[in-house]
């Protein structure tokens, strides 16, 4: 167990270490999420009379979509510069590759929600943001990484890699979606936490069964 | 271990409806330097990396130091050092960080001493906190064996490492391989470069549309006597001058 956690440390590691170093993967997501804000931004203002009622979704298409920016760079990377082999030679069951990998896509994700929530209050002029729903925005993004580093290191080996990792990815994230979004407006409009819960759970049971099944999955993904 | 260390028998590959390989059979010792020739297409890289565990064949048995790869993949990785043409490095990491992130991937307790000693080894001490993409590709090529290196593998792979090096690199390089080769490690390596691969080797493999056509000890060979069938089963136009 050592060994394994030891090389999911050392992905980890090494995917922060370079990002740090380049930025790259930051800067797109961060680009691209500030640019759909815009959009949705003028494109509300001039129909919605609220635009408090749109937060939710346009909260979670930003990041769903940004993120999938970030998540394609996780085996592309390493397919491009010719280090996915290295990886694949550790003498260690390759789930814990995934398992760094996941968590490198995770924190990616998370950075760049920090750095659009404060952007959306600004924007649509609300301050929508709460404890709850930083749990919900947690949770539904540990779905998404889950689900989006396996189809990342599956579509790596194909030629249009970029198009089909969110044709593959978005129809398995839909119960991680519906479930984000309903938390999401339930919190806004002051819901009571119980009724919530069902909507969180449903989340947690999503994101387990992700890790669950890329855990078992991710060998038979990544093979030649 | 009684036998020899790597067995390949009935290997065959297959992508799709192409063959590569096509029944390879292959028993390489403990502690011998083979190489491997052939025409582009005949399926070395494809052999080398189903010895890796990078890819699993369509049918047939290899074993490594006994043990099925099919059964031990990971256990069996621990044997095997490879080099490429592709380095398997990060070039946004520098040439200590490359070897330290390898060392952790390969469980190597306290590995300062080791990647101080690696990189001395290839020269490359004193560039060790510069970053990877800063060095020329015979550097480069030098880290990769470095990683390669790193766990102190028994099996060294070498998949043309030599592709893309300036002469004067490559020299370097084959200086290099033969010191690293010694007694102990074996080491199995393709090359289009007949001399080069001749003068490492203790053995001469020819790999031709997928299955071993010519295999012989080096000590019998010389590079006039080998020049001919080189040019029949590989073709006189690839080999490098």
């Amino acid at each position: 167990m050592k060994r394994y956690l030891q090389v999911v440390w050392a992905v980890l590691w090494k995917d922060l270490r370079i990002e740090l170093r380049t930025k790259d993967i930051f800067t797109s997501m961060a680009v691209f999420a500030v640019l759909a804000l815009m959009i949705f931004n003028f494109a509300f203002e001039l129909r919605v009379p609220d635009k408090t009622m749109v937060i939710p979704g346009v909260l979670w298409v930003t990041i769903t979509f940004s993120g999938v920016l970030g998540l394609g760079r996780a085996f592309i990377s390493e397919k491009d510069r010719g280090s996915m082999a290295g990886l694949l030679l550790a003498p260690v069951d390759r789930s814990a590759i995934y398992f760094g990998k996941m968590l490198a896509s995770l924190i990616f994700i998370l950075v760049m929600e920090v750095f659009l929530l404060p952007l959306m209050v600004i924007f649509f002029n609300a301050n929508f943001i709460s404890l709850p729903l930083l749990l919900v925005l947690f949770l539904g993004t540990l779905g998404f990484a889950a689900v989006g580093t396996v189809f990342s290191g599956l579509a790596v080996n194909t030629r249009t890699r970029e198009v089909l990792l969110p044709v593959l990815l978005f129809p398995v994230m839909l119960p991680v979606l519906m479930a984000g979004i309903r938390a999401t407006i339930g919190f806004m409009e002051g819901d009571a936490l119980a009724d919530m819960m069902k909507w969180v759970n449903l989340l947690i049971f999503f994101d387990l069964l992700y890790l669950v099944v890329a855990y078992m999955t991710f060998d038979f993904v990544v093979e030649e | 271990m009684a036998g020899p260390l790597i067995e390949v028998v009935g290997l065959r590959k297959a992508f799709g409806r192409h063959r590569v390989l096509k029944g390879v059979d292959l028993a390489i010792d403990a502690g011998e330097s083979v190489v491997l020739f052939g025409p582009n297409g005949a399926g070395k890289t494809t052999f080398l990396r189903i010895l890796a565990t990078l890819s699993k064949p369509t049918s047939g048995t290899v074993r490594v130091a006994g043990v099925d790869i099919k059964n031990n993949p990971e256990g069996i990785r621990q044997y095997l050092g490879l080099v490429t043409h592709a380095p398997l490095l990060y070039t946004d990491l520098s040439a200590e960080e490359n070897l330290a992130f390898y060392a952790r991937l390969y469980g190597i307790d306290a590995p300062a001493r080791r990647i101080d000693e690696l990189l001395e080894r290839v020269g490359l001490l004193h560039r060790r906190h510069d970053l990877v993409r800063t060095f020329s590709r015979g550097m480069v090529q030098r880290m990769a064996i470095a990683r390669a290196l790193l766990h102190n593998p028994p099996i060294l792979l070498l998949d043309e490492p030599d592709t893309g090096l300036d002469p004067q690199a490559a020299e370097m390089m084959t200086d290099f391989l033969r010191e690293i080769g010694g007694s102990e490690r074996t080491v199995l390596m393709t090359t289009h470069h007949l001399e080069r691969g001749l003068e490492l080797a203790d053995r001469v493999l020819i790999l031709q549309g997928g299955r071993i056509v010519f295999d012989e000890l080096a000590d019998a060979l010389s590079y006039e006597q080998l020049r001919p069938t080189y040019d029949e089963y590989v073709g006189a136009g690839v080999m490098v001058a």
